[in-house]
């Protein structure tokens, strides 16, 4: 299904783009001297499965829930990290080509690699940050070639999933006219194309992101709009602080709308843009305060057979 | 049926884009919800809406073009984006009631929809 130039193309990038420029700077680390008996809770509230460690800026070693598991299996007698952490530790250096370092974790079977900088302690990169590196490059690198990223979208779900990855995008609206709107959606739209959902998943969450995005503009001229696709689920929610909705259940009704006769003449104020949201979410939840503002929680499954329409 | 021989059938003048893409269908409206929810993907787009919230809905819909009906003329900022988003925008003297009917005897057809359906 994919033509060579599409596999031409991201073999590009993976040769170009280098591990700084996925890499998460922000690190959890450990002092050798920290005690093994706090590690438990520092990877289980960070929901991780490795700190490394190290010493002054140097990294010196990596311990991880496996070692955790040896020592408390050993009876876990309180020590320093220092003591049982892995000094072999495997690392990338921020020069590197992002192809290097996914070659070294498929080989080594690791979920993240460390950084290091001479000695010195940069950075880790997991999968998820490489998944995440290259769909936002592709995303600056090719307005025009709109097809070239379905290439291997499937890939990334099997990655997304390996690593429970979840994808952000946020938007905002503010300063719209009503001739203006749609542009969250589409741009939306051409995003989930490239992540290569499916055409059908696709459609939905356009449609239901371009009716809220005018509702936003029409109802409460500016708000945001934040999706977050996770390996089962597309979250959308639209936020706003405009005038609210008195009756959420009346506003549900199919040709209930309060546009004003001039938006009405644009062709909006059908009273069909809840309703069409409705019907393309599994769920669609509203809250709203008179006064105060409306969010809207759409929510799509990525999987098109498990929408009810 | 390719949009140059409907052009060509019926008098519609370009305004902008190509004509190289086949209409597989038909829509009338001229409610943006409306046309979210029914029309299909291929749909060749009746409507005498002229801002340029109808290239958003066309290009989001994936449809084939819009005609704009009864003499109808684009905005500026309309043309400009179904420039950019490469959407046919054609012009037709006739009334959208007029249009389709002679649309439908050129054998384009409409899709039977259900109310509500999505
Ligand atoms: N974000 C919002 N803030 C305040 N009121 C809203 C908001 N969204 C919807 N409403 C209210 O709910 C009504 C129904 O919204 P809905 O999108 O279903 O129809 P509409 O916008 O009136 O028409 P259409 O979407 O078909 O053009 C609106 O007319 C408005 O009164
Ligand atoms: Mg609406």
């Amino acid at each position: 299904m994919d033509s060579p130039r599409h596999v031409g193309k991201i073999r590009e990038l993976v040769y170009e783009l280098k591990v700084e420029a996925v890499m998460t700077r922000k690190l959890i680390t450990l002092a050798p001297e920290a005690p093994m008996s706090g590690l438990r809770s520092i990877l289980k509230s960070n929901r991780i499965s490795g700190v490394p460690v190290v010493s002054g800026q140097t990294l010196v070693g990596l311990v991880s829930v496996e070692d955790f598991i040896n020592w408390l299996a050993q009876g876990g007698r309180d020590c320093p990290v220092g003591e049982r952490m892995s000094r072999e530790v495997r690392t990338l250096s921020p020069g590197e080509p992002l192809v290097h370092a996914i070659g070294k974790l498929e080989q080594y079977g690791y979920g993240r690699l460390p950084v290091v900088d001479g000695e010195r302690l940069v950075g880790l990169v997991t999968k998820g940050d490489i998944i995440e590196g290259l769909l936002q490059e592709m995303q600056v690198n090719s307005r025009e070639e709109e097809e070239l990223h379905r290439y291997r979208a499937s890939h990334f779900f099997e990655d997304m999933i390996a690593d429970r990855l979840t994808v952000n995008f946020q938007y905002q609206v503010r300063g719209k006219t009503i001739e203006q709107g749609g542009e969250v959606a589409s741009d939306l739209k051409r995003s989930f194309k490239r992540l290569g959902l499916h055409p059908e998943v696709v459609r939905r969450a356009a449609i239901a992101t371009y009716e809220a995005e005018m509702n936003v503009i029409i109802y409460a001229r500016e708000g945001t709009v934040d999706v977050s696709v996770d390996p089962e689920t597309i979250h959308i929610i639209v936020r706003d602080q405009g005038q609210g909705i008195p009756d959420i259940q009346q506003a549900l009704q199919p040709g209930f709308s309060t546009a004003p006769d001039w938006v009405r003449e644009l062709g909006f104020g059908a009273g069909m843009g809840l309703p069409n949201i409705r019907s393309c979410a599994r769920s669609l939840d509203i809250t709203s305060e008179p006064g105060q503002g409306t969010t809207l929680r759409i929510s799509i499954p990525l999987e098109p057979e498990r929408v009810c329409a | 049926m390719r949009l140059s021989q409907i052009a060509k059938a019926l008098d519609l003048e370009p305004r902008c884009g190509d004509l190289e893409a086949e209409a597989s269908g038909g829509y009338v409206s001229d409610l943006m919800s409306d046309v979210i929810a029914h029309a299909e993907a291929g749909d060749l787009w009746l409507t005498v809406q002229i801002h340029a919230n109808i290239v958003a809905v066309a290009a989001m819909k994936e449809l084939s073009g819009i005609v704009l009906t009864g003499g109808r003329e684009p905005e500026a900022e309309t043309l400009r984006k179904a420039e950019a988003k490469k959407i046919t925008v054609l012009a037709s003297k006739l009334p959208a009631f007029e249009l389709a009917g002679r649309l439908y005897q050129l054998g384009l057809r409409g899709r039977e929809r259900h109310a509500g359906g999505i």
